[in-house]
């Protein structure tokens, strides 16, 4: 129980809200339990689900790119290549998906309980990452029936799954405030979606991009995770190097850090206008 | 060092509401640079300072005005006032959903809101795991709802159906559940909003019960609603908002009887109504406690009905009464002049008149009570008529609204006194007493 004065004034930012982030860390865990349990409960599908939409994709893009289009996989078998790449694309679309209504589907809680409303946002986001451990296990699977053995680069794939969430976190906090204020943002998002799909190397290899392209490519900040999810797994067939990384941080750090303030700044209006 | 644990000043609350007027388009140019303006407006919109104010096609509206005031510690508020009078708002405000476009307000304590029941429910999850949800929601910690759970199922009453999905259930039960979990919620201060009014009667019995108990543990309660009865018994001091600002505050009961006074001309103690019938004129009809006229009753004290009128014509055996029923329509009693057969009222000639009668304490229910007026002869005619002329709220500060003195049958709730005697003699002869009734009864019984 704590008692210290709590002063709300107009036009005052609110220097307690990362303690109360921390605070309400229970609610957070509990939103994404309840959107993680819902999506169980509501069809024999929901736990399958999971693994058959990296599983499928990673079959048509096989099939498509690898075998028709014949795209050159550089030494690793074209399934694994673009398994890969899917763990942290579906990651950030999975976050960007669900996150981008977070807040206008829970309108009833935004409307009538305090909680520091970035929680809704991260939780989606928690709920995408308990999705990207399922297929980390898919991609175990698969690499033992290929017979791929990682190296010791494995050890940095937490570097660059922490790139990965904060990257869905920045995209997710942008749109879900975005959402509230013009909800036509929410048609936006399967665009962007598509239109990310092929602007990331998912579905092949960055090494098929001309030279010339590289480096506007290279600002895309997704490449830089997904090239080093591939180094980082795989070993060969990656497209990667300092520069690329660095955009990536970079790339990444920007667009957390704006996506935060926007979200704060717009946050005091959301319960007056969702 | 005050104790007061909230400190609001000057708050001040606008929304901007916006209007649809229809552009017309005199010329293509105009069109084009209309599109243009917009969409320059729009990209500076998303990140630039909000110009909204300066947009003619929308409007201001001041949902509160400038309202200051001040609550101690374990103090309970009620706030009352029409619709759209900005309590909601306010409490929006105490409960950080919503920022105050100026000034402030200090709060010592951990704030809970009860604004609705039932926030955060998922229809697709079990009873068990909508607790955990919805307390987690209304700011409880995970231990904190284990360690209440057993409670909380016990006052909801759904302990069969925990581990169905919440689909499953009836909305009572759901209310319930949602009720069950809020109840149970023990911050510093809590701010509630007109949730009470759900369920059915013997859970809303139990609620305000319930809540009773949280503001008796020391808790500084405020409370929204539109149930006089119950805000003139729970709280004991009272802010009445109109339009955003504060019209009055100070003790409960006052400010329930200014309300309901001004409410629309629904509760008045003073009806000026100026009927000519030709032979019988009222002029006014007033209702007085402690010789103040108030629309609000309390039934521990007796209270007065005055009623000022005329007699134009001599109407010969003519006799006035008021007849009062309650919310129901029931007819709770009636009163007539002819009942004392004093010599001023047998015998009434021309002239203005003002006639009082006392109606004794302890003896009506709470609840809303409505008074006809009427002159007539008895099996003859009626003069006069006038059908819920005086319309009371009465109350009792000395119990709960739905204590078990007003939940009983009957119209009336008097409070009689008992006598309790002990009857002397040896444990045989008492003994022998009785059976010798009950003997003598039973043989009655048989013949």
């Amino acid at each position: 129980m704590n008692s210290n004065t709590l002063v709300i004034e107009a036009g005052r930012t609110d220097r307690e809200y990362w303690k109360d982030l921390w605070r309400y860390r229970e609610l957070f865990y509990f939103l994404a339990w309840r959107d993680v349990l819902v999506r169980y409960k509501q069809a024999v599908l929901g736990v399958a689900w999971s693994v058959i939409r990296p599983l499928l994709t990673m079959l048509v893009f096989t099939v498509i790119f690898g075998r028709w289009a014949k795209l050159p996989s550089y030494g690793v078998p074209y399934p694994l290549l673009v398994l890969a790449a899917m763990l942290p694309w579906q990651l950030f679309i999975n976050a960007i998906q669900e996150g981008s209504n977070s807040l206008v589907n829970n309108t009833s809680m935004i409307t009538k309980v305090y909680f520091p409303r970035l929680i809704a946002p991260a939780s989606s986001v928690a709920v995408a990452v308990v999705d990207f451990l399922i297929s980390v296990v898919l991609m175990v699977f698969f690499m033992a029936w290929y017979r791929v053995v990682p190296g010791v680069r494995l050890l940095t794939i937490p570097f660059f799954a922490v790139l990965a969430v904060m990257a869905s976190l920045g995209a997710t906090s942008w749109l879900s405030a975005l959402t509230v204020k013009y909800r036509d943002v929410r048609f936006v998002v399967p665009f962007m979606v598509q239109f990310g799909m092929y602007a990331s190397p998912v579905a092949f290899s960055s090494r098929i991009v001309p030279e010339r392209w590289r480096l506007l490519y290279s600002f895309n900040p997704m490449v830089g995770i997904i090239e080093g999810f591939r180094w980082a797994i795989l070993g060969q067939g990656a497209v990667i190097n300092g520069t690329i990384i660095l955009f990536s941080i970079g790339g990444v750090t920007a667009l957390l850090a704006s996506g935060i303030w926007y979200f704060r700044r717009t946050e005091r209006t959301f319960a007056d206008i969702i | 060092m005050s104790d007061y644990v909230i400190q609001a000043e000057g708050l001040s609350k606008k929304y901007m509401i916006g209007h649809q007027i229809g552009m017309r388009y005199g010329t293509l140019r105009d069109a084009i640079v209309e599109s243009l303006r917009r969409v320059g407006q729009g990209a500076l919109r998303v990140v630039g300072p909000s110009t909204a104010s300066l947009d003619p096609r929308r409007e201001e509206v001041w949902a509160l005005k400038d309202v200051s005031f001040e609550v101690k510690q374990g103090e309970r508020l009620g706030v009352i006032g029409r619709n759209g009078a900005g309590k909601s708002t306010l409490l929006k405000i105490l409960s950080r959903i919503t920022d105050p476009t100026r000034g402030r307000v200090a709060l010592r304590g951990r704030v809970a809101s009860l604004l609705e029941v039932g926030t955060g429910f998922h229809p697709e999850l079990t009873g068990r795991e909508n607790i955990f949800l919805n307390g987690a929601v209304l700011g409880m910690s995970k231990a904190e709802i284990k360690r209440k759970f057993d409670e909380i199922v016990a006052f909801s009453e759904v302990e069969r159906f925990l581990d169905t999905p919440l689909k499953r259930y009836s909305s009572g039960m759901q209310v319930r559940l949602a009720f069950a979990v809020a109840a149970h919620l023990e911050p510093e201060i809590l701010v509630v909003d007109e949730v009470l009014a759900v369920g059915d009667y013997a859970f809303q019995k139990k609620s305000l019960g319930k809540m009773r108990e949280v503001a008796q543990g020391g808790r500084t309660v405020i409370f929204v609603s539109h149930d006089m009865g119950a805000i003139n018994t729970f709280c004991e001091k009272g802010m009445l908002l109109h339009n955003g600002s504060i019209v009055t505050a100070g003790n409960a009961s006052e400010v329930v009887a200014r309300y309901l006074e001004g409410a629309d001309r629904l509760y008045t103690p003073i009806r000026s109504v100026f009927r000519d019938y030709g032979e019988f004129r009222l002029i006014a009809a007033t209702v007085l406690q402690n010789e103040v006229p108030t629309a609000a009753v309390n039934s521990r004290l007796p209270f007065t009905i005055e009623i000022q009128y005329e007699i134009v014509k001599v109407v010969p055996d003519a006799r006035l009464s008021v007849f009062f029923r309650n919310q129901k329509g029931e007819a709770v009693f009636s009163t007539c002049d002819f009942d004392d057969a004093t010599e001023e009222a047998l015998n009434r000639q021309t002239g203005r008149f003002i006639s009082r009668v006392t109606v004794p304490p302890k003896f009506l229910k709470t609840g809303a009570i409505f008074g006809t007026v009427v002159f007539d002869v008895r099996f003859t005619r009626v003069v006069f008529a006038e059908p819920d002329l005086l319309r009371l709220e009465v109350f009792d500060p000395e119990c709960p609204p739905y204590s078990e003195t007003h939940d009983r049958p009957g119209i009336v709730a008097p409070i009689l006194s008992w006598e309790i005697t002990r009857v002397e003699g040896s444990r045989d002869e008492r003994e022998a007493g009785w059976e010798g009734r009950l003997t003598h009864s039973m043989q009655r019984v048989q013949e």
